[in-house]
């Protein structure tokens, strides 16, 4: 059996961790807060944004994005992969990442080929060391308040590349923000948007909030300067906005799932603690009672 | 017969404003623009500028653009505000930035994994940590 000391030290040194994991769970705590406000503030733009491009796509234009047609020969496809800069998530990333390779898999057995663009730390990290996956954009250290002008790069890589037919399809990948014990891994058709825009009309009909266009008649906008630029603009924004989106969706989910994971941890260690206590007591009361014992002998020896 | 047009301006980071209008002014990219209710339907950038807003109580706001796009429907009026300064060279810049970020990740990138590797070893990392949460569960009782 360990000595006393021993066994105190290492009680000391659990304590020591406990409050370290314990203060990591407080701020989490606090900073999943703040980061589901930025996801309110952010959520009107989003929404606004799809009614715009709901009521374009209902206008009678002779003029098709290229986003919005979708190509039948898919060669290669593009992932945005958002996720934390930091660790101590439990399993929120190698989570995502998982996800994202059984993706990947299943394109590149298609004869697809695959490039990745990476948002945060952990995601660079990991798919820099995987072959066949090319890595052609990241972003990273987005800090606790992300601000669109941070993702405006990868994005455009990604935006470039597809107008350049170097990407067939892009999917974007994160962690969905459900509630504080829940975070779903999520991948996401992005381009062509066509895959989308069908949802959106379907989720504008439902809501039915705000002031709908009557389809009673043919009509289309003024377009300024013309409508292959406000279109390319509009369409721009949008990517844009879902990426940011989803950027503060794992934000929160991070924090979240730090939160649990570090709870967890303490719980743990408060569990160590009481069984090492348990363990010094019985070494303290076995050396007292052979203390007491070995006077006893010496004593009746005498 | 309306005679104020409703009007929502918001950022990607913030909403910004949202209400009654008799008219709202803003400069596109051709000019400024006068939007009165029941304007046609229009589609347009905004050019960096102000926005001013007379609500329906007389009452006159003004707003700092630095972009965006502005939508006009019959009976709503959509600024879609830009958070900063955008051009197309300082957009060029920075995905120039992310290409570079991310070769300079693959510089130093260490041994290399198949993706089926990559599986293998996230798939042990999450039984792993499954496993700690049932033993942690049943120490429990």
């Amino acid at each position: 059996m360990a000595s006393g000391r021993e066994i105190k030290t290492k009680i000391k040194s659990t304590q020591n961790m406990r409050k370290v994991t314990g203060a990591l769970q407080m701020v989490s705590a606090s900073k999943i807060r703040k980061a589901q406000d930025l996801m309110k503030a952010s959520r009107p733009y989003a929404r606004l944004m799809r009614k715009v491009i709901a009521h374009v796509a209902q206008a009678s234009t002779d003029f098709t994005h290229p986003f919005l047609t979708e190509r039948e020969n898919v060669a290669r496809v593009g992932f945005i992969v958002v996720s934390t800069d930091r660790g101590l998530a439990g399993g929120l990333n190698s989570n995502l990442f998982r996800r994202t390779l059984t993706s990947i898999r299943e394109w590149q057995g298609k004869g697809a080929e695959v490039d990745v663009v990476a948002i945060g730390q952990k995601a660079v990290q990991f798919f820099r060391r995987i072959k066949g996956v090319n890595l052609i954009g990241s972003a990273t250290h987005l800090g606790e308040k992300p601000k669109l002008e941070d993702l405006i790069g990868v994005i455009k890589v990604v935006l470039d590349a597809y107008s350049d037919n170097k990407l067939d399809r892009v999917f974007l990948v994160y962690n969905d923000f459900v509630n504080t014990i829940v975070q779903k891994p999520s991948i996401d058709a992005l381009l062509p948007l066509s895959l989308v825009a069908t949802e959106l009309e379907n989720a504008e009909g439902k809501t039915s909030e705000g002031v709908k266009v009557e389809q009673t008649h043919d009509w289309d906008y003024i377009y300024e300067p013309d409508a292959r630029t406000v279109l390319e603009h509009l369409m721009t924004r949008y990517i844009e906005s879902v990426v940011y989106q989803a950027a503060l969706e794992n934000l929160a989910s991070e924090h979240a799932a730090r939160m649990v994971a570090m709870k967890a941890a303490s719980d743990n260690a408060s569990k160590v603690i009481g069984e090492l206590t348990l363990v010094y007591n019985k070494a303290r009361q076995a050396a007292i009672t052979q203390e007491i014992s070995e006077i006893v002998g010496g004593a009746a020896a005498v | 017969m309306t005679h104020t047009i409703r009007v929502d301006i918001v950022s990607a980071e913030a909403e910004i404003y949202s209400g009654e209008a008799t008219l709202v002014v803003a400069t596109g990219e051709l000019g400024e623009l006068g939007i009165a209710p029941r304007h046609a339907p229009l589609i347009t950038r905004l050019k960096p500028g102000h926005v001013d807003v007379v609500a329906a109580n007389g009452e006159r706001q003004q707003f700092y653009v630095s972009g965006g796009i502005l939508e006009v429907q019959p009976q709503v009026v959509t600024i879609l505000a830009d958070t900063a300064a955008r051009a197309a060279d300082l957009d060029e810049a920075a995905a120039l930035k992310a290409k570079e970020e991310a070769e300079a990740a693959l510089a130093n990138r260490g041994p290399q994994m198949d993706v089926a590797e990559a599986q293998a070893k996230l798939a042990e990392a999450l039984a792993q940590l499954q496993a700690l949460e049932r033993m942690r569960k049943t120490l429990k009782h």
